[in-house]
């Protein structure tokens, strides 16, 4: 085990928030065909408030955190934010589609020590890109900036999310990393929006397609191990739990709103009305994520892929409940094995199911 | 005999867990864990503080430590940390770094 995971596995013993990730914002200068969130302003922190936030969770042992929206630099503050979170010692890392970003915004996030930048890319196409973000020219603005930002030294990492409208672009992509010589990570996971309208799951790339993407030694280099059929589940595997969420990481909202993670949706608390560290030691609701056992799920307990699966107790809960499956997650480890689920077996399925209609984030009723 | 000061690098991110300080360097992505001896050394490197009178005021007074040894163990470790930029050392004060 590297230091990095023993430490990680310390905190998630300790019951350290050692990770957040923290949304500044959910405007935004694209409008991505995919994207869930509703980019009006409904009431976002104010710098101040942030800033009260980032000394709580310094404070409160968290040492990742991750600067994401929204496009982060709709804030005219967020070089500010970063300044103060630097000075707070957190290893940050930024998401964001870069367009904004300049030679001199590249400067000054290297002379800040920004640990990476997660910039997220859909075609080396420009008329592809541009159509999936609906902003003409994104394309030639994001690879600009993602020059300028490599040639600072900084840690750039293109995030490729994958769907029927740029699936066969994904090889496009990892060639335009590797010429600019930066990291490239594939992420096919698609989520329906904040008011519920899960139209934009038709983009979802369809399940038999994940069979190329998972068995591609291009896209996942460990193919024997990723693709291995599941291991014989023990005890001990029952008494555990792999997910991070509400354990050692949360995600905080631009309207201070706590979830166990960007992708589970429950809300724990507001930052507006509660100390940080309050709702981390004493929401119901986090209180509940952290016990839930392996043997507690109601399906998944009996699968063979308990140890191997990927699944997301925040897609688990969307579709109905953190103790159940995920159905995306099912899909997933059918077509990375061809070994069929609990979740398929008990349905008399063959091959899974698409996946169902899942619930988004919703800010917080805040009392008056 | 010259002393040394040390004093932290604001390039590096930091936080403790658990007594244990956890150290990551963005320029290399390098992430140390520091033990308690270390930590203790590591949050009075203020830069004005002699390293000689940190060991004989902090570790010693901490510590069930035979003060040689932990000079030597102490210069040791800085050595390395600094070898990484994590430490800034020089024969004379320290102010931190500029942003």
């Amino acid at each position: 085990m590297s230091l990095m995971a023993e430490a990680g596995q310390k905190a998630f013993d300790l019951g350290v928030p050692v990770s957040v990730h923290l949304d500044v914002t959910y405007r935004c200068n694209e409008r991505c065909v995919h994207c869930y969130l509703d980019h009006h302003d409904h009431g976002e922190m104010t710098t101040a408030e942030i800033k009260g936030v980032l000394d709580q969770l310094a404070d409160a042992g968290v040492f990742f955190l991750t600067f994401s929206g929204g496009e982060v630099f709709m804030r005219r503050d967020f070089f500010d934010l970063v300044e103060h979170a630097r000075r707070l010692l957190f290893n940050v890392k930024v998401k964001t589609n870069a367009v904004m970003i300049g030679e001199t915004e590249a400067q000054r996030l290297r002379a800040l020590n920004v640990d990476t930048i997660q910039i997220s890319l859909y075609s080396h196409r420009p008329e592809v890109h541009d159509a999936i973000t609906k902003l003409p020219h994104s394309f030639e603005r994001t690879v600009k900036a993602i020059r300028f930002l490599r040639d600072q030294g900084l840690r750039v990492t293109i995030a490729n999310v994958l769907m029927t409208a740029n699936l066969s672009d994904h090889y496009g992509v990892q060639k335009l990393a590797a010429d600019l010589g930066v990291h490239y990570t594939l992420d096919p996971t698609i989520t329906p929006m904040m008011d519920g309208d899960t139209s934009v799951l038709a983009l979802r790339v369809p399940g038999e397609e994940l069979t190329e993407v998972f068995h591609n030694p291009a896209l996942v280099p460990n193919q024997e191990e990723f693709c291995a059929p599941p291991k014989p589940v023990s005890e001990e595997d029952l008494d555990g739990y792999s997910c991070s969420a509400g354990h050692s990481f949360c995600y905080i909202s631009p309207y201070g709103d706590v979830f166990p993670c960007v992708q589970f949706p429950l809300p724990s608390g507001n930052v507006r009305k509660q100390k940080f560290l309050d709702i981390w030691n004493s929401s119901p609701q986090l209180a509940e994520v952290r016990s839930v056992k392996a043997r507690d799920l109601t399906v998944c307990s009996s699968c063979s892929h308990l140890t191997s699966c990927t699944r997301c107790p925040g897609l688990a809960y969307m579709e109905g409940s953190m103790r159940g499956p995920s159905a995306a997650d099912c899909e997933k480890s059918f077509y990375r094995t061809g070994v069929p689920t609990a979740n398929m077996l008990r349905q008399g399925l063959t091959k899974p199911r698409p996946a169902a209609p899942l619930v988004q984030i919703q800010p917080l009723p805040i009392p008056a | 005999m010259s002393e040394t000061y040390i004093a932290r690098s604001s390039a590096i991110a930091a936080r403790a867990l658990a007594g244990e300080m956890m150290i990551m360097n963005s320029a290399d992505s390098t992430f140390f864990t520091l033990n308690e001896v270390a930590t203790t050394i590591w949050q009075a490197a203020d830069g004005r503080t002699p390293l000689r009178e940190i060991v004989r005021q902090q570790v010693c007074e901490q510590f069930d430590v035979d003060p040689e040894q932990a000079q030597a163990d102490a210069e040791q470790f800085v050595a390395e940390l600094s070898g990484h930029g994590i430490l800034l050392v020089s024969d004379q004060p320290l102010t931190q770094e500029p942003r």
